[in-house]
C-alpha cells in the first residue's frame, strides 16, 4: 500500500507541474495547487503507513537515471520527514490560493513550485548516493528558481539568489565528495551497502566524510557559519515558498546529518559530536541574537530558523555524544528531542512565515517599524501570529515547550558523569539553550508587540484589512497544530521514538513514559502539558471571574498618559529598532553595529542644529568579516588569472608544451 | 509519583498555599517596606498597607487606553493566573503538594516567563513610549536572567537526579550535607540575584521610583487602573513571595511538612512564614545599602550570576 502511494507521489507531483506549465492562467493556480495537495496527500499517507506498520516502502527503477538506477526506500526515519514536508506543503498550497504577491501565479512558478514540493517529499526516501544527489540538486535548483520569481521588480532578489546559489552549490560539492568517498570505499553506492560496510572503513575516511557531510547539510540547514544565504533568501522568496524553505527544506539538513552520521556511519567518536554540538550552540546563539535585533519581519524569522536549527543540532550532537560514551538510552532521548523539535519547528515556523506573508500582503511592507495595530485590523491573522510567537518562545502549553523540556532533561541526566567531554559540553549546552530561550522570548515580544499592538506606524498599516480566507485557513491549520501538539504531545512522540530507533538501530527499551504526561523512565518527575493547559485555563478564568465580581460599571476608554502632553501619536511609540537597542548595546562586541549621525547646522550659526539624522546598520558579522573578504579575494584571483590567457596563439601553444613537459616529468 | 497522602490533606495544602501566596505576597512587600523605612529613620506604613491598597484599587473604575486591544486586559489575568498555578503545585508548605508530580523546575521557570511576556505585550498594547520602553528593558533583563536561573536550577537538579521540585527537596532533606556543598552556595547566590532581577527590586529596578525615564516595571503598568492595577500589583507581589519561598525551601528545607496532618502543616506554615520573612528582611536591608545600578550595568550583574551558576554545575560534577 505504502509502496503504491510512494509511486503515486512523484507522478501526481509531475502532473501538477505539467498543469502549472500548460493550463490557462485562469485555472492555473487552483488546479496545480489541488494536484500538489494531492501529491502531498499521497506522501502523507505513505509516510503514515510506514510509520504505523514499520515496513519500509521500496521503489527501484533503472530506467529513470542511466547506469545508476533510481532507488527509493521509505523507512520510519524518512517517513517522519516526508510527513512534515507533506503537512507544510498542504498548508502552503492552501495559503497560495489566496496569495497574489510576488508573481507566484506565473507559468514558470506554477510549474516549478509542485516540483519543489515533490522533491521535498522524495529526498528523505532516497536510498542511493546518485538518487539522493539527483533529488537534492533538483530541490536546490527548483527552490532557487522560486526565490528568483520576483527578480524583475526588485534587485535585492537577485543578490539574495546569488548568495543562495553560491552557498547551496558549495554545500552540494562538499556533499558530493563526502558521499562519493563513502561509496568508493563501500564498493556500492546504495545506502544499505554503505551502512553494512562502513564500520571497516579507515578512521580518516569516516572522519573526513562526516565533516564534509556536516558542511554540506549544514549549509542547507542554515548552520552558522554557512547561514549567510538564509536571512537573505528566505525573506525575498514569495510567502508560501519562504514557509516551505524554512519549515520543510532546512529540516532535510538535519535529516542528512542524522542519516549519514548515525545510520550510514553507525555513530562515531566523541569529537564528531562535540563539533556538531559546538556548531549547534553557535548557531543558536548567533541566530537568536540577530533575530532579536532585526527589524525586518521575515529576516527576523529567517534568523530564528538558524537559531532553531542550532537547537536541533545541539540535540543531535548530544545524542551522538551519549552514544559515543555508552549512554544508549539517553542518546535515544536526545535524538527524540531533536526530532520533536524538527516537527514542532516546522509547525510553528510554517505558521509564522505564512502569517508574516499575510501581513506583508495586507500592508505591503515587512518592516516592523512601519507596522502596528494589526491585531484589530486583522482579527484572525493577528492571533495566529501570536500563537506562533508564543510557541517559538517555548511557552507552555504550546508545543515548543515540550521539545525544549525534553532536550533539557536529556542534557540534565547526562550530567553526573565521569566523562570530561560530557561534563563540559552539557552545562555549556544548557547555558546556550537558556540564553537562546530568553532572547527568543524577547524577539517575539518585539515582533508581536510592535507589529500587532499599539498604534499603526504608517498609512499602510492603518489601512490594512484581513486577508482572504484560504490564506488564514492555511496558516490556521499549522497554528492549531501548535496548540494540539502542545497539549497532547503523545500524538507525535511515538512516531519520533520509532523514527529515532529505526535510524540508530538502538535496541533499548522505550525511555519515555507516554500518555498525557511525558517523563523519562527511571527518573522521578514528569511534565504534564495537558494538566498545565487545564490549570492555566482554570486559574485565568478564576481570576477573570474575581475581577468581574469587584468591577463597577463599564470599562472606560481613556487617553494614554503622555507625560502631560495631550497628543499621542504613533511617532512617540517605541519602534522595533528602539526595542532591540538595549540588547544591541549589551552585545555590542558581537554585533558591532555601525552608527552614523549626520547633523546639519543652521547657516547663520553653528550653535543651532537644523536637522539631525541617525542611522544604524547591523550587518551579519560573519558576512562582513569572512565572506566579503573571501569574495574580494576570489575577484582578485579572477582578475589575475584573466591576464594569463591574453588571446595570443603562441602563448597557448607554450602552455600546451609546458603542460606536456610537466606530465612527462610526473609520469617518469 | 502518585501521592500517598489523604485527599483531604492534599486539598488543604493546595488551598493553604494558594491563599498563603495571595495574602503573603502583599504582606511580604509591606514587611520589606517597613524594614526599609525603619532603617531610613522613618515610621513607615503598617505592614498590611499593600493589602489595603489592593482593596482600595479594586473599588475603582477600570480604564483602557483608546488604542489598546484585548491583550491589555488579558495581561494582568495571565500574571496572576500563572503565579497561582505555581502556588498550587510547588512544594511551598509540604513535600507532596497537589499535582506535585508535575511541579517541574523548568515548567515553573517557563510559567513565570509566560507571565512576564503577557505583561510586556500588555505594555506594548498601550501604544505609548513608556510602555515600549518598559517592555524593552524588562525583556532584555529577563532574557539575560533566564540563563543564570536555568543553570542554577540545573546545579540543584544534578545531585538529586531530577528536576522535579518535591523530589529535590525530599532528597536534600535526606542528604543535609549537600546543603553546605560549594555548588549549593554558588547556586544560592546566583538564584538570589535572579530573584532580585525577576521581581524588579533594587539594584536592578526601583519599584518606588516616580521618574518615568528610570522605570522598568512601573513603566509597563502605567496605564492600568482600578482592579487591573490591583491584579498587576498582586501578581508582582505573588511572584516575589513564590520565588522567595521556593528559594527558602530549596536551600533551607527544614520545617517543610514531610507527612500529612494538621500539626505538621501548622508547623510548616509557621516555619515557611519565618523563612520567607527572614529572606524578605535580608533583601530589604540589602536594598537600603544599595543604589540602583545603571541599566547598562545590570547585564554585568546577571553575567556574574550566570558565571556563578556555571561554576556551581561544574563543582557539582567534581564533588560526587
Amino acid at each position: 500500500m505504502s509502496g503504491a502511494l510512494l509511486v503515486a507521489t512523484p507522478l501526481v507531483g509531475l502532473a501538477a507541474a505539467c498543469v502549472g506549465a500548460v493550463a490557462p492562467a485562469r485555472i492555473r493556480t487552483p488546479l496545480s495547487s489541488a494536484l500538489t495537495i494531492a501529491a502531498c496527500g499521497c506522501g502523507l499517507a505513505a509516510a503514515a503507513g510506514v510509520l504505523h506498520s514499520g515496513h519500509s516502502a521500496v521503489l527501484y527503477t533503472n530506467r529513470l537515471l542511466p547506469l545508476a538506477g533510481f532507488s527509493l526506500v521509505l523507512d520510519r526515519f524518512g517517513a517522519l520527514f516526508v510527513g512534515i514536508s507533506a503537512v507544510v506543503g498542504i498548508c502552503a498550497m492552501v495559503f497560495r490560493l489566496g496569495y497574489d504577491g510576488h508573481g507566484l501565479a506565473s507559468r514558470t512558478a506554477s510549474c516549478v513550485l509542485p516540483l519543489f514540493i515533490t522533491t521535498l517529499l522524495l529526498v528523505p526516501a532516497a536510498a542511493s548516493v546518485t538518487t539522493f544527489l539527483f533529488l537534492w540538486e533538483l530541490m536546490a535548483i527548483t527552490s532557487l528558481l522560486l526565490v528568483l520569481v520576483d527578480h524583475r521588480r526588485r534587485s535585492e532578489v537577485q543578490v539574495a539568489a546569488q548568495w543562495y546559489a553560491v552557498m547551496t552549490q558549495f554545500g552540494a560539492a562538499a556533499l558530493l565528495v563526502g558521499l562519493v568517498l563513502l561509496a568508493t570505499h563501500a564498493g556500492s553506492q546504495s545506502f544499505a551497502a554503505i551502512a553494512a560496510t562502513s564500520a571497516h572503513f579507515p578512521a580518516w575516511v569516516r572522519g573526513t566524510a562526516f565533516v564534509l557531510v556536516v558542511i554540506g547539510f549544514g549549509s542547507k540547514a542554515g548552520m552558522v557559519p554557512l547561514h549567510v544565504w538564509l536571512p537573505r533568501a528566505h525573506p525575498e522568496a514569495p510567502g508560501p515558498v519562504s514557509a516551505l524553505m524554512s519549515a520543510a527544506m532546512v529540516n532535510l539538513g538535519i535529516y542528512g546529518i542524522v542519516r549519514v552520521g548515525d545510520q550510514l556511519l553507525g555513530g562515531g567518536p566523541a569529537w564528531w559530536w562535540l563539533l556538531v554540538m559546538a556548531l549547534g550552540a553557535l548557531s543558536a546563539l548567533f541566530g537568536s541574537l540577530h533575530s532579536a535585533t532585526s527589524t525586518d519581519l521575515k529576516r527576523l524569522l529567517a534568523y530564528s530558523t538558524t537559531d532553531n536549527v542550532g537547537l536541533m543540532l545541539l540535540g543531535v550532537g548530544a545524542s551522538g555524544l551519549f552514544a559515543a560514551t555508552g549512554h544508549r538510552s539517553l542518546a535515544l532521548v536526545a535524538l527524540v528531542a531533536a526530532l520533536l523539535h524538527v516537527v514542532f519547528h516546522a509547525v510553528f515556523k510554517g505558521s509564522l512565515f505564512l502569517s508574516a506573508s499575510s501581513i506583508q500582503q495586507a500592508t505591503g511592507t515587512r518592516d516592523l517599524d512601519q507596522l502596528g495595530g494589526l491585531l484589530r485590523s486583522m482579527p484572525i491573522t493577528g492571533p495566529l501570529f501570536l500563537v506562533g510567537g508564543l510557541t517559538i518562545s517555548a511557552l507552555p502549553p504550546l508545543c515548543g515547550f515540550v521539545s525544549e523540556w525534553l532536550l533539557l532533561q536529556a542534557m540534565l541526566h547526562g550530567l553526573p558523569s565521569s566523562n570530561p567531554a560530557l561534563a563540559i559540553a552539557m552545562p555549556i549546552g544548557v547555558g546556550a539553550l537558556a540564553l537562546t530561550g530568553g532572547l527568543t522570548a524577547l524577539t517575539f515580544v518585539k515582533a508581536a508587540g510592535i507589529g500587532l499592538l499599539g498604534q499603526p506606524r504608517s498609512e499602510a498599516a492603518a489601512e490594512a484589512g484581513e486577508v482572504r480566507r484560504s490564506m488564514w485557513v492555511g496558516t490556521g491549520i499549522l497554528a492549531t497544530l501548535c496548540l494540539v501538539f502542545g497539549v497532547a504531545p503523545f500524538l507525535v512522540i511515538p512516531a519520533a521514538v520509532d523514527a529515532a530507533r529505526s535510524v540508530t538501530g538502538a535496541r533499548v527499551p522505550d525511555p519515555l513514559v507516554g500518555g498525557w504526561q511525558i517523563g523519562l523512565s527511571g527518573i522521578h518527575g514528569v511534565l504534564a502539558p495537558g494538566l498545565l493547559a487545564l490549570g492555566l485555563f482554570v486559574a485565568i478564568s478564576l481570576v477573570a471571574g474575581a475581577r468581574r465580581v469587584v468591577q463597577r460599571g463599564a470599562v472606560r476608554r481613556t487617553e494614554a498618559w503622555g507625560c502631560g502632553r495631550e497628543l499621542q501619536t504613533a511617532r512617540m511609540e517605541y519602534t522595533a529598532t528602539a526595542f532591540g537597542e538595549p540588547l544591541t548595546r549589551v552585545f555590542e562586541d558581537v554585533l558591532s553595529p555601525a552608527h552614523d549621525l549626520d547633523v546639519s547646522h543652521v547657516a547663520e550659526s553653528r550653535y543651532y542644529v537644523e536637522a539631525a539624522r541617525f542611522h544604524t546598520t547591523l550587518d551579519d558579522s560573519f558576512e562582513r568579516r569572512f565572506y566579503r573578504p573571501a569574495a574580494r579575494g576570489l575577484n582578485w584571483w579572477g582578475a589575475v588569472a584573466r591576464r594569463v590567457p591574453n588571446g595570443s596563439v603562441h602563448r597557448y601553444l607554450a602552455f600546451g608544451l609546458v603542460a606536456l613537459i610537466v606530465v612527462l616529468v610526473v609520469v617518469a | 509519583m502518585s501521592s500517598g497522602w489523604p485527599v483531604v490533606s492534599v486539598v488543604a495544602i493546595a488551598l493553604l498555599q494558594a491563599l498563603g501566596v495571595l495574602i503573603g505576597g502583599p504582606l511580604l512587600l509591606g514587611l520589606m517596606r517597613k524594614v526599609r523605612c525603619r532603617l531610613e529613620g522613618r515610621a513607615g506604613p503598617p505592614i498590611r498597607q499593600p493589602l489595603l491598597d489592593l482593596r482600595k484599587l479594586a473599588r475603582r473604575e477600570r480604564t483602557r487606553p483608546e488604542q489598546a486591544s484585548w491583550i491589555f486586559p488579558l495581561a494582568p489575568l495571565m500574571v496572576v493566573g500563572t503565579t497561582l498555578i505555581i502556588a498550587v503545585i510547588a512544594p511551598l508548605l509540604a513535600t507532596d503538594p497537589a499535582f506535585g508530580w508535575s511541579a517541574d523546575l523548568f515548567a515553573v521557570v517557563y510559567l513565570l516567563l509566560l507571565g512576564s511576556i503577557a505583561l510586556a505585550l500588555g505594555a506594548l498594547d498601550t501604544g505609548t513610549a513608556f510602555g515600549g520602553m518598559g517592555a524593552s528593558r524588562a525583556m532584555t533583563i529577563g532574557a539575560l536572567a533566564e540563563p543564570a536561573l536555568l543553570v542554577a536550577v540545573l546545579a540543584l537538579s544534578v545531585p538529586a537526579r531530577s528536576s522535579n521540585l518535591p523530589t529535590i527537596i525530599t532528597r536534600s532533606l535526606a542528604h543535609p550535607l549537600w546543603l553546605a556543598s560549594p555548588q549549593r552556595l554558588l547556586a544560592l547566590v546566583a538564584f538570589l540575584i535572579v530573584i532580585v532581577a525577576e521581581s524588579g527590586r533594587l539594584p536592578v529596578d526601583n519599584p518606588s521610583t516616580h521618574l518615568e525615564l528610570t522605570m522598568i516595571h512601573e513603566a509597563m503598568v502605567l496605564e492600568y487602573a482600578g482592579p487591573d492595577l490591583a491584579l498587576v500589583k498582586l501578581g508582582e507581589s505573588m511572584r516575589l513571595v513564590v520565588l522567595v519561598a521556593l528559594f527558602a525551601d530549596l536551600f533551607v528545607p527544614w520545617g517543610i511538612a514531610t507527612a500529612p496532618g494538621a500539626s505538621h502543616l501548622a508547623l510548616s506554615l509557621v516555619a515557611t512564614a519565618a523563612k520567607v520573612a527572614a529572606v524578605g528582611v535580608a533583601l530589604a536591608i540589602f536594598e537600603v545599602a544599595m543604589a540602583k545600578l545603571r541599566l547598562f550595568r545590570v547585564p554585568e550583574l546577571l553575567a556574574g550570576a550566570f558565571v556563578l551558576s556555571v561554576l556551581a554545575v561544574i563543582s557539582a560534577l567534581v564533588t560526587p
